[in-house]
């Protein structure tokens, strides 16, 4: 980098402030680990001084390197966006993705064979398939959502993403939480609470990085040249907001010591239990459901060449969706000591939202009037199109299930599992797949994908994943919780405990099956993606090209 | 036609924006939460149930490490089934001191919310180490380190101290016993047990693990699991004075 004699180059308070907390993180934790309780929280400490010390080093180093005025908001007129976090975030989806898929295949082969278990305690099934469920859905669920998140906002409020230093902030900090969370859960630090496994300096760390985004997402749109928040936006804000309030008040906890990984949660008993359930249902219906509908409301319209069928529609589904949600946590909690009527509500709100989701699908599925015959030639508009109609299957099973008559039989069973991976594998799984396939070649400024043929076999390889896994556990659930409420005709329960474990042998290893397929495509897909960013053979002229930023 | 404009407010103003949704968030939650810190159900106190002792909540401390709510129930629901199979349905009472709950959503295994009592000491102990030694189907794992680790307890007063700040009725002659009641819980006849008992109605003193040279995380988790559901007397639970 040239240093002009002239212009004057100095910190910004941004560059200064987070290098002196950085700095002073590290030392923190160097206190902590020397004092910790337990050699596994020494061993985080550790990590997060690493991590706080290389962050400072990082800054100073870049600031040495950067010219003397920060990037330029537009050039020549247009605006100068920023997608290097994006880059990142993208890659660590992909690989966060990979390694989910095949902890969860491992999880489930652990039932089917438990062998699998290795009568190792970081190996056991209590700590692994949380590892499973945060891997997939807040490693790589959240990496889809930040990276989706900030293309869009910058897109579409025709802008540079706010803060300098702040977007990287967001991504690696994210990323160092799901470190610290996963390793914690190997290592057996755990709340056990679902959906919210990490311990009380984990939350921190994600409350800091979580309010940052927020930051960055409304500065970014506060500095839109378009005079409408365009209606993936919406989407986009209320996931952050609602998680942040939600993250907040589930994780509400009092370590035991600064040198203690342990804290006690300041709810207890039948409360805890609500407030756990008003987060874990919230989980999905805002990370799992806002976030993605984001990514419906843009990739879609966009992939098709179609604009968004119904304006009004999205207005009604929007306010509606985050207005039902939020109630229906307690059909998590029926026919337990939570009181009745708040059971009824969570039934009542439950069915509901079968017509905000629904409304939503049709706004999704309708975009492509006038192009259907795209789903004929475009795979990847095809699992886009997918993914809606998954969201719109697993909306209507979930209503279902909320009824407390079909609850009493499915609550405690497969059927659960079968219902959020319908969800997670169709909607989730497939609006990102849709989406990173758009995504890469934009970012990296390739003309198209490798291979379409290919992105046709990960199509028809996770789908029939997708239908082993369901269909499978719709077996196992209805027959576990049928043979639980079994009587011989003298008026005994007919099945012991065990001989119920031991009928679901079969289908656990088809929806280990279905699991391995599912996995597969996500290979397929990481190679195709490799290809597309590094082809095997330069095409002539080619090489010249800038990267994206 | 004017609502329709009129909803430009939100599309214009992205702090407006984050108002209205902050509102329309909120409700739900309040509504549904809010109450459950007044109501009777929810909040009776019911004759028996008592904070766990040093050692038992050493033990909950280990099942929540690890992760046996992935598998295992405790909340037996009002069904006819479940109640032959497992006992009296759960009481919000019976949960009241548990940070955090375990409830649970899966039963890979059988609920545990009134697991005490129902099997020896040495079948936990054999369960623990090896399930398949006992229930030839199970596809539990299995936790040999417990009766193989120490059990850590050299800071457990603090965590009575800080459930004391929480609520939990502990007081400072728990807190200071802490440590030396583990101790006392996990040996068969030490002469502090009735002092124990006396802090902690029907708590058990013995050598959980049959291992009496140490005291290991399994005297801890099976301390727990035997006193799990075994506090309220059903014979005299009035359960019309509490509908839910």
């Amino acid at each position: 980098m040239a240093h002009s004699a002239v212009a004057r180059k100095s910190m910004t308070i941004g560059e200064g402030g987070s290098t002196l907390a950085f700095v002073a993180l590290a030392f923190l934790s160097v206190f902590v680990a020397a004092n910790a309780y337990t050699p596994e929280y020494a061993f985080h400490a550790y990590l997060f001084a690493a991590a706080s010390a290389a962050a400072a080093f990082k800054i100073v180093a870049r600031y040495y390197d950067r010219a003397n005025e920060l990037p330029p908001l537009t050039v020549g007129g247009k605006p100068n966006y920023n997608m290097g976090p994006v880059k990142l975030a993208t890659i660590a989806a992909l690989f966060w993705g990979i390694a989910g898929f095949a902890v969860g295949l491992w999880a489930a082969l652990e039932l089917a064979f438990p062998v699998l278990n290795f009568d190792l305690p970081w190996f056991s099934f209590g700590r692994i398939r949380p590892l499973h469920t945060s891997a997939v859905i807040f490693a790589f669920g959240g990496n889809v959502l930040i990276a989706t998140s900030f293309y869009v906002v910058q897109r579409t409020c025709r802008a540079r993403l706010a803060g300098d230093i702040a977007p990287w902030f967001v991504v690696l900090g994210y990323n160092f939480f799901i470190v610290i969370a996963g390793t914690g859960y190997l290592l057996g630090i755990t709340q056990s609470k679902e959906y919210a496994e990490p311990e009380w300096y984990a939350d921190l760390w994600l409350t800091v990085v979580w309010i940052v985004y927020f930051l960055v997402y409304l500065g970014t749109i506060m500095r839109r040249e378009e005079p409408h928040i365009y209606v993936a936006n919406w989407f986009y804000l209320a996931f952050i907001l609602t998680i942040a309030v939600l993250h907040l008040g589930n994780n509400a906890a009092i370590p035991v010591s600064l040198f203690s990984p342990k804290s006690y949660i300041v709810w207890a008993g039948v409360q805890d239990a609500m407030v756990q359930w008003w987060y874990g249902h919230n989980a999905v219906g805002f990370f799992l459901t806002a976030g993605f509908l984001g990514i419906m409301y843009y990739f879609i319209p966009k992939r098709a060449e179609r604009p968004i069928y119904s304006y009004r529609l999205s207005i009604v589904h929007f306010w509606s969706l985050i207005f039902l949600y939020i109630w229906a946590g307690p059909h998590h909690l029926h026919f337990t000591a939570l009181p009745d009527w708040a059971q009824t509500l969570g039934m009542t709100f439950s069915v509901m939202l079968w017509m905000p989701s629904w409304g939503g699908m049709i706004n999704g599925m309708m975009t492509l009037s006038g192009a259907w015959d795209k789903l004929r030639t475009d795979p990847v508009l095809r699992m886009l199109v997918v993914s809606v109609a998954f969201y719109g299957m697993a909306t209507f099973e979930g209503p279902l299930m909320s009824v407390k008559a079909v609850n009493s039989l499915s609550h405690y069973t497969d059927w659960t599992i079968g219902h959020v991976h319908s969800g997670a594998l169709g909607w989730v799984g497939y609006v990102s797949f849709g989406a990173i396939y758009c995504l890469m070649p934009w970012l990296w400024n390739r003309e198209r994908l490798y291979s379409l043929k290919l992105v046709n076999w990960h199509f028809w390889i996770s789908t029939i994943g997708i239908v082993l896994y369901i269909s499978a556990m719709w077996v196992s659930g209805i027959l576990q919780g049928l043979m639980w409420r079994a009587y011989t005709k003298l008026g005994f329960l007919e099945y012991s405990f065990i001989e119920t474990v031991e009928a679901m042998h079969p289908f656990y290893v088809i929806r280990a099956i279905g699991g391995a397929l599912f996995l597969a495509g996500a290979l397929i897909m990481v190679f195709n993606l490799w290809r597309t960013v590094y082809p095997a053979v330069e095409p002539a002229g080619r090489t010249a090209l800038a990267p994206a930023e | 036609m004017s609502l329709w404009t009129r909803h430009a407010i939100f599309e214009k103003n992205s702090i407006i924006l984050v108002i209205g949704v902050l509102i329309v968030i909120a409700i739900g939650g309040l509504v549904e939460i809010t109450p459950l810190f007044y109501l009777k159900s929810t909040i009776e106190k019911v004759d028996g149930v008592r904070p766990y002792t040093p050692l038992e909540l050493a033990g909950r401390n280990i099942y929540v490490r690890e992760g046996c709510y992935n598998c295992h129930s405790q909340m037996v629901r009002p069904l006819r089934d479940e109640v032959e199979r497992y006992g009296h349905y759960s009481l919000a009472a019976e949960s009241m001191y548990d940070r955090p709950f375990q409830w649970g959503s899966k039963r890979t295994g059988p609920d545990l919310a009134r697991v005490g009592g129902k099997y020896s000491d040495d079948w936990h102990r054999d369960h623990l180490n090896s399930p398949k030694s006992v229930v030839p189907g199970t596809v539990m794992p299995a936790y040999p380190w417990l009766a193989q680790t120490d059990l850590d307890f050299e800071h457990i007063a603090t965590d009575l101290k800080v459930q004391a700040a929480l609520g939990v009725p502990y007081t400072p002659e728990m807190i200071e016993q802490a440590q030396a009641d583990v101790r006392t819980q996990a040996m068969v006849g030490a002469p502090e047990a009735a002092d124990l008992a006396k802090r902690y109605p029907r708590a058990q003193s013995r050598d959980y693990d049959g291992n009496p040279a140490r005291i290991s995380e399994a005297d801890a988790v099976i301390a727990y699991l035997q006193v799990l559901g075994t506090l309220v007397d059903f014979k005299l639970y009035n359960d019309k004075a509490n509908i839910r």
